[in-house]
């Protein structure tokens, strides 16, 4: 028992050595590069900058908006398709599900281009829509994000509960609001989570839609290539940071949700 | 007899096998001082370059440039021929590490993290960054002997080129004497004719035509889009007769050209700022293909890429033009320079190094390379091979029956007599607006044209915080009921948790 328990621990060393290397190492170096000037000496001026030019901050303004009317959409658009799909009956669920991920073993710059010509026919001129570009184009690349984590929870949602609730009285509308709805939020959360975080920064969906302002990541980059390794690496980690709020934000409503799962039952 | 013979065949066995211990003891003693020789003749030459842009060989069949002076293909990678021909005529071998980068700046973060290369490929300003940070080898005495057979750069290096890298100038230095040029080109705009008329493009100022809202194109990079502000707002001085006619010309378009005062970069960014309004998109390599397509009437392209999407485009059946603006067009360069950290002072690398560009710039090499990516080469040929000006002419000379054709002269660019009569091209007269012009811009437009130089850091901080503040969302420009509606779904958002705790302590 003690000889297996000692193996399970070295089975963990391959992923701590990756962590070191991939994710410990650079992040070190991330803090180091934000908090120094081209000098080496420590300097909080990075920080300051981002937060008192309005540019920077309309940047983070933008990619706000962005991500949060991106995730939104994808939600209201995979919400009721993974709803739909967990609860048919018909055979070959699955068949009809992989129809909605296959746009993901697309490759991705193909399918941007192709994406490009339809809105080009659809809108005329690409060139005076570029938010609505902006959103069409990360929809089109997230939503298969969106749909499979709420198609997994709602179809493993038990059916009794349901009927449950449908016994005491609540009509099909009530049954969805109060059972249903709240016992899939996890699936919601990291839903969101997978669409949200990558919206904020995924530039090169803007970029090939012509979107000529800049999102956190195309921010970014603009530093990198004027070779301001510091003033880029405060912008990454002010993006680290505000990503790690939300996902303990949002963490904090997936255990309310376990919560009320439990209370339920 | 046979006695001797059964000597014989006892004695045999025992000289093999003395014959067989040499053999076999010879080479541990030889071979390693031969692998010592060979070691210290075996020369690697790490080189890198733009990608896809070098011949890479494997030409189709019906590919062959059927010159005057010979044909001319493209069987194998330029690289193994480059190594094969070093062997043959120096005895020497050579093993190139080849590798490429997609932008200037992509190749500095690539230097500056530690990678090693010998022989390099930059544009000018990029060369003049890594001059000024003494970084570059200057090219030996040798590589300049005109009387050397094989000093096939320094013997055929266009004489208007070669001007430009003797009057030019970086941390004192002539550039001539870190940079050996390889291709060039200048800046224009790709444009059809069906809907832009020749005037109209050929100014900087149709990046803020009202006429082609949201119709036209522009460079993703801040010094192309400078130059371009530059040239708009100064369109009134440049064009001026004044101007134009004063003794000191070169120097003073060059200095307006690279005018960096703060009144300028804010001149510059409210011109950008119309552009980033007015144009279809910032592009860093879509706009070729937009081109074709029809999505724009228009885009500003440097020359080599304008020949590949008039080419393109014919292919389609649609007939674009190149048009150069008359304010002022940036001449540029891509070069090969040595690097001190990636030779050392070791004299047989340093030939190597001297001897591929020198390889590169045999006609018949700048020939297939010009083929294969479409650029001008820097390279017109010494005096009695025609071989480069017959390849221009093979491109864009008119046929026999041609009736409309015009002259076109190229001897500015060839021999230096712009009235040289061996230099004349006979074009269709059409092509003076179209591949032929993009390639080999008439001499009046290279006289408007002007270098870039490289920027020192304080104005390069000044020039990209102007482009952060064209590309990003100046948040001033939220308008206030956004705001209002904002802070409401926070509100709505915290008040809805905050009901939440309060019915849950309910329980």
């Amino acid at each position: 028992m003690h000889k297996f328990s000692f193996s399970r621990k070295q089975l963990a060393i391959p992923y701590a050595i990756y962590l070191l290397c991939f994710v410990v190492a650079p992040l070190i170096v991330l803090i180091y590069y934000a908090f120094t000037n081209s000098n080496g000496e420590f300097t909080v001026s990075h920080l300051i900058t981002f937060f008192s030019d309005p540019n920077t901050l309309g940047t983070l303004w933008y990619s706000l908006a962005v991500a949060i009317v991106t995730t939104l959409v994808c939600l209201l658009l995979a919400y009721p398709t993974a709803y739909i799909l967990a609860k048919s009956n018909i055979s070959g669920k699955s068949a009809l599900l992989m129809v909605f991920i296959m746009p993901m073993w697309i490759n991705f710059s193909l399918r941007i281009t192709a994406l490009k010509e339809i809105l080009s026919l659809l809108e005329g001129n690409l060139a005076y829509y570029p938010f609505l570009n902006a959103v069409i184009g990360m929809t089109y690349d997230f939503l298969p994000f969106m749909i499979l984590p709420i198609f997994n929870t709602i179809s493993k949602l038990d059916d009794s509960l349901i009927e449950a609730s449908r016994d005491l009285g609540a009509d099909e509308f009530q049954a969805f609001l109060k059972v249903t709805l709240p016992l899939s939020i996890p699936g919601i959360i990291s839903g969101v989570a997978m669409v949200f975080l990558p919206a904020m920064t995924n530039y090169v969906v803007l970029d090939m839609l012509y979107n000529s302002t800049y999102i956190m990541g195309s921010l970014i980059g603009s530093y990198f290539a004027a070779y301001d390794w510091h003033g880029g690496s405060m912008i990454a980690l002010i993006l680290l940071v505000l990503i790690c709020v939300f996902t303990l934000l949002t963490r904090g409503g997936e255990e309310e949700g376990a919560g009320r799962g439990g209370v339920l039952l | 007899m046979i006695q001797m013979m059964n000597r014989r065949k006892h004695k045999m066995p025992a000289i093999f096998l003395i014959l067989l211990l040499i053999g076999l003891l010879l080479p541990s003693f030889v071979k390693p001082m031969m692998v010592h020789a060979e070691e210290s003749k075996e020369v690697t030459l790490r080189v890198s370059n733009w990608e896809e842009y070098i011949d890479e060989g494997d030409w189709d069949e019906d590919e062959v440039i059927d010159l005057e002076s010979g044909d001319i293909f493209g069987e194998n990678n330029i690289i193994d021929d480059f190594e094969e021909w070093y062997y043959e005529t120096y005895g020497i071998k050579v093993n190139v590490e080849y590798s490429a980068f997609g932008s200037n700046e992509e190749f500095y973060n690539m230097y500056s993290l530690g990678n090693v290369y010998d022989l390099v490929c930059p544009s000018e300003y990029m060369m003049m960054k890594l001059a000024m940070e003494d970084q570059l080898l200057p090219y030996s005495q040798d590589f300049y002997d005109l009387s050397e057979e094989n000093n096939y750069y320094i013997r055929g290096l266009s004489p208007y080129i070669r001007k430009i890298f003797d009057r030019s100038t970086v941390a004192g230095d002539p550039w001539s004497k870190y940079f050996a040029g390889y291709m060039w080109g200048v800046t224009g705009i790709v444009y059809n004719p069906e809907f832009v008329s020749r005037e109209e493009a050929s100014s900087w100022n149709i990046l803020t035509n009202p006429k082609f809202k949201r119709q036209v194109t522009i460079k993703d990079n801040v010094r192309d889009s400078y130059f371009a502000a530059l040239g708009g707002i100064k369109q009134d001085l440049l064009t001026s007769d004044d101007f134009r006619n004063d003794p000191n010309y070169v120097t003073n378009l060059e200095n307006e050209m690279n005018d960096v005062s703060d009144e300028t970069i804010d001149k510059a960014l409210n011109f950008l700022k119309k552009v980033k309004d007015n144009t279809y998109s910032f592009e860093s390599d879509a706009g070729k293909a937009d081109m074709i397509t029809g999505k724009v009437v228009a885009n500003y392209q440097w020359s080599g890429d304008g020949v590949y999407t008039l080419d393109q485009a014919e292919e389609d059946d649609l007939y674009l033009d190149f048009a150069v603006p008359k304010e002022s067009t940036n001449i540029y360069f891509d070069g090969w320079c040595m690097l001190k950290s990636g030779i050392k002072e070791d004299p047989a690398k340093q030939h190597a190094a001297e001897a591929f560009i020198n390889f590169m710039s045999r006609p018949d090499n700048a020939i297939r390379n010009m083929y294969y990516i479409g650029y001008t080469s820097c390279i017109v040929g010494e005096k009695g091979d025609p071989r480069i000006f017959e390849y221009a002419d093979w491109n864009f000379g008119a046929e026999d029956d041609e009736e409309d054709t015009v002259d076109y002269p190229l001897g500015y660019f060839f021999t230096g007599d712009p009235d040289d009569e061996d230099y004349i091209i006979s074009a269709p007269a059409d092509s003076v607006n179209r591949q032929l012009f993009a390639q080999y811009p008439d001499e009046e437009t290279l006289s408007r044209s002007s270098i870039m130089v490289y920027f020192d850091k304080t104005t390069n901080d000044k020039l990209n915080q102007m482009w952060i503040r064209i590309r990003c969302y100046d948040i001033r420009n939220v308008s206030p009921w956004i705001w209002v509606l904002t802070a409401l779904v926070i509100f709505a958002i915290l008040f809805y948790f905050a009901h939440k705790k309060w019915e849950e302590k309910q329980y």
